[in-house]
């Protein structure tokens, strides 16, 4: 079994222990003040899973308004919460966490071969104050709520009487959080690598995880401080964003996207490092270009941080500024589009098989494709002025962000279920949820181009019936039913899988990096004893050389 | 209305600006790319999906391909180019739409929750747009509260509209017709129902219509009725209904003639031809018990006939 992964064949395996991290101790105090990053890992999960599953509530009831003209089940105020609750609650509290914090807590520390992250306890205290930013997110909700978008644009959110300074606290409190994971990681990759981990048989989705990382480390402060700016505007009226008090509506923006282009990398390069690690497994072959897509990986870092300017074509920035945003877009772009080429040829002669988890990333594949392309329209600055702020932008960005994040996220979880709790789900089931989301998200989101390049604009309670938009949110009303339907199968496939599923072998997929070399469902230290890496993580058997064992050679680091 | 209608291509809204078709022209372009790497990657994944399936046969991968410098190269290159014409062209076409011609007219543009308005170098101002065909018009826009953004999608064009400074967006329409302004920047509650229309008039009947006033009492209409229309152009009806007892952000206008009330300051009022003016002039002056102090001033946008067309359609509201 062991010999299949990238460790040392000698590694043994043994006896599947009956103790492992889930029944090791019990009690919910042994759970909430855990620093097992593995128990941490799972508690993020059923977090993120309960916020994604309000968010997508929401979705359904801001899809359900838009269905016809005019109030169809709310008036203008309570939607328009209702839409900045759905932005919130799907960037802060579900994407910007959810594959980092949830699956990359899991298996990262056993990718490494290591026994736990470098800083349990910051990372318990990552977990505790995520908590805390959501539970004040939702009381916030409940105390009346906000109405600005995500976004907060002032002066609107400084002036506005909605509970703006609550909910911008909850978003600072949140970065908290993601700060902490970033640091624990960027010094976990570093130190805690197995021996023979060297940096160039990192699994891509570490790599992913360590861009992300550094990404969340530089950027989620100035947020903080822009946030906290906003606040003490509104709190202690110090004019910096308010023109009314001398101050600077475009300086907000500036600094918002300053984090929040960087952000959308936060919430991408995860998905692809997922990706990587999927098309890999599932076609049982070395994926092309590792070099290339770790590299990119940290190239799209570094660039994405000079890119802001572009979801301000239009705010009145000067046109030089305009000019040299929209060409560091294009930069960025290039090396996303090799990953996509990447992993698309990693197919070429591979042994193919489309079990669930391959399904999310083919999924992924075609629909980060067309989030991406449609991204070219967003940054030439001549057709951006037309598109800006309608439903165009809405459709290219749940494109990237569902399309993309989402897919490799619910791929990823797929793939280690079986490793976290040791069961195996159904697997029909699992790949008719599948399908069913990929056609559900095709149905809700494709029409918005559509309507939106036709003048749609976005954030829109209502639309007028003459207007022709109204066929475009029907269907993309019904595809949300569809994807509620995917959704509802996949969560229903999921759960019953923990009582009745099949016991998971340690490594169901025949992968090789190393999570699968230690016994499913983990013990509690990952590892017996350290394994020894010797080789990279995708150096699958092939049919047409000629057959060494592997890791035949010396073994010692 | 009509040509606010989709009559477009498949994408675009129909074009009716100088620059529209431009624009178009490089949309087409990108999403001719758009098709062209679409239909490779997907062609090549399904081809290989298919293709390499695992099977008893096909057990394990047949090839450990890692790289391949030249593909790599190819796939590098080609994309930087294209990306690098469509950038060019992006700009370009950007300036054209952006930087006003020298004859351009000049129309001052103010934005406010949740109504526009657009005054001439005349001095009259409108809630609608009134432009000729074939001239050039620049649009002078500054806010008077929170962000907004003018957009009119048949002109491809739009800009934000900012508290505290201004900024402009040009247009020469093709011909006569009319064309809808939505505002894009979320502003609130009414956000979505800031749509205005711009009306593009030949340069006679818009000669004739501005020394006419363009949005003057159409001749022979009863003044109550032409105020119930200013309620809506104006945007009253976001913040005030009409129904007995309707309390949107401001209170209803129903009986609100000759009513008696209470200032937040505790003096008592009673709602006459002037305090309704000083309201709707000066509305900070006297602020009704119980509501915020959010309603604009329209100072500069309701003249004397208008003032006296909404006094007289609240007067029929009992
Ligand atoms: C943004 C919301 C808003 C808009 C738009 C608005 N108002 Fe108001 N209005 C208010 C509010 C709030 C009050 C009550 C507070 C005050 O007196 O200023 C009010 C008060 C009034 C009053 C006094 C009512 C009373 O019962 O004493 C009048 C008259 C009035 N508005 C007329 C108008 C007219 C006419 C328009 C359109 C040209 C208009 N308003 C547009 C918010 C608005
Ligand atoms: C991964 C999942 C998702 C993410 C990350 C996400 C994120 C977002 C964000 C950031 C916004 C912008 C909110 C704002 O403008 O303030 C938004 C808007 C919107 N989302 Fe989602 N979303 C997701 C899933 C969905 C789903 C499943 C649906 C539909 C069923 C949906 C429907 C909408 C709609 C209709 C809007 C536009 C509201 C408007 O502008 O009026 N989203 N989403
Ligand atoms: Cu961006
Ligand atoms: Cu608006």
């Amino acid at each position: 079994m062991s010999s299949n992964t990238q460790a040392n064949p000698e590694y043994q395996l043994g006896e599947k222990e009956s103790t492992n991290y889930i029944n090791a101790s019990k009690g919910l105090m042994s759970w909430l003040f855990t620093i097992d990053h593995k128990r941490i890992g799972l508690m993020y999960l059923f977090t993120i899973m309960g916020t994604f599953a309000l968010g997508g509530f929401l979705a359904l009831a801001v899809r359900l308004e838009l269905f016809t003209p005019g109030q169809t089940i709310m008036g203008p105020d309570a939607y328009n919460r209702v839409f900045t609750l759905h932005g919130l609650v799907m960037v802060f509290l579900f994407i910007i966490p959810g594959i980092p914090a949830a699956l990359g807590n899991f298996v990262m520390p056993l990718m490494l071969g290591a026994k736990d992250v470098a800083f349990p306890k910051l990372n318990l205290a990552s977990f505790h104050i995520y908590v805390i930013g959501t539970v004040m997110a939702l009381y916030t909700t409940l105390d009346g709520g906000v109405d600005t978008g995500w976004t907060f644009y002032t002066p609107y959110s400084s002036t506005i009487d909605s509970q703006v300074v609550m909910m911008t606290m909850s978003a600072f409190v949140l970065g908290f959080s993601s700060i902490f994971t970033g640091l624990n990681f960027v010094v976990t990759i570093h130190k805690m690598r197995a021996p023979g981990m060297t940096w160039d048989r990192l699994p891509l989705f570490v790599w992913a995880l360590y861009a992300t990382a550094i990404i969340q480390v530089m950027a989620t402060p100035v947020l903080g401080i822009t946030l906290l700016l906003l606040a003490m505007e509104r709190v202690m009226g110090i004019g910096i964003f308010d023109p009314a008090l001398g101050g600077d509506p475009v300086l907000f923006q500036h600094f918002f996207w300053f984090y929040s282009h960087p952000a959308v990398y936060i919430m991408i390069l995860p998905g692809m490092g997922v990706m990587s690690e999927l098309i890999t497994t599932f076609s049982r072959k070395r994926i092309f270009g590792y070099r290339a897509i770790a590299l990119s990986s940290i190239a799209i870092a570094v660039i994405s941080f000079l890119v802001w300017g572009h979801h301000m074509f239009v705010s009145g920035q000067s046109a030089y500024a305009g000019m040299v945003f929209s060409f560091l877009t294009f930069l960025v772009a290039i090396p996303s589009g090799i990953k996509i080429i990447n992993w698309s040829t990693t197919l070429y002669k591979g042994a193919i098989s489309l079990d669930a988890p391959m399904v999310w990333a083919l999924s992924f594949l075609i629909l980060f494709t067309i989030g991406g392309l449609t991204g070219i329209f967003l940054g030439a600055l001549g057709t951006d002025i037309h598109l800006h702020d309608t439903y165009f932008v809405v459709a290219h960005f749940h494109y990237v962000m569902m399309g993309g994040t989402a897919m490799a996220f619910f791929g990823g979880m797929h793939y280690w279920w079986p490793k976290m709790f040791g069961k195996m789900y159904n697997e029909f089931a699992a790949r008719l949820a599948a399908w069913t989301v990929f056609v559900g998200f095709n149905v809700t989101f494709f029409p918005q181009f559509i309507m939106g390049s036709r003048g749609m604009p976005r954030r829109y309670y209502d639309y007028l019936p003459e207007s022709g938009y109204q066929i475009f949110h029907q269907i993309s009303t019904v595809g949300s039913w569809i994807l509620l339907l995917g959704m509802l199968i996949m969560a229903v496939n999921l759960f019953s899988s923990l009582k009745n599923g099949k016991e998971a072998s340690s490594n169901p997929w025949e992968a090789r990096s190393l999570e699968w070399l230690t016994q499913s469902p983990p013990i509690e230290h990952n590892f017996h004893e350290i394994p020894t890496v010797v080789e990279g993580p995708y150096e699958f058997p092939i049919a047409t050389a000629t057959a060494t064992p592997q890791g035949a050679e010396s073994s010692d680091p | 209305m009509e040509s606010t209608t989709q009559t477009g291509s498949f994408w675009m809204p129909p074009q009716a600006s100088t620059t529209a078709a431009e624009v178009d022209s490089l949309f087409d372009f990108i999403m001719d790319l758009n098709y062209i790497f679409f239909a490779i990657i997907f062609a090549m994944t399904v081809y290989f999906v298919v293709k390499y399936q695992k099977t008893d046969e096909n057990p394990i991968a047949t090839s450990d391909l890692s790289h391949n410098t030249v593909w790599e190269g190819l796939w590098t290159f080609i994309p930087l180019v294209l990306c690098l014409i469509v950038f060019v062209w992006g700009f370009r076409v950007f300036l054209n739409n952006t930087v006003a011609p020298d004859n351009a007219m000049e129309i001052n543009v103010t934005a406010q929750k949740w109504s526009w308005s657009f005054k001439y170098d005349d001095g009259q101002t409108t809630s609608d747009l009134y432009a000729p065909a074939g001239q050039p018009v620049k649009l002078i826009l500054k806010s008077k509260d929170v962000l907004h953004s003018f957009y009119v999608p048949d002109f491809r064009i739009k800009s934000d509209v900012v508290p505290g400074r201004y900024t402009t967006v040009w247009f020469e329409a093709m011909k006569p017709g009319d064309h809808r302004i939505f505002c894009t920047e979320y502003c609130g509650r009414q956000h979505s129902g800031m749509y205005r229309t711009v009306h593009v008039l030949s340069a006679e009947d818009f000669a004739k219509k501005k020394s006419d006033g363009f949005e003057g009492r159409p001749e022979g209409q009863d003044p109550a009725v032409w105020g119930k229309q200013l309620y809506s152009k104006y945007g009253c009806n976001a913040c005030h209904g009409l129904e007995e007892g309707e309390v949107k952000v401001g209170p209803s206008f129903y009986g609100i003639y000759g009513r008696k009330g209470e200032t937040a300051d505790g003096q008592s009022y009673v709602a006459n031809e002037e305090y309704i003016r000083e309201s709707i002039m000066e509305p900070m002056a006297k602020i009704v018990k119980g509501y915020a102090p959010a309603m604009p001033s329209f100072k500069d946008q309701i003249g004397g006939d208008q003032m006296d067309a909404i006094i007289a359609f609240m007067k029929t509201l009992k």
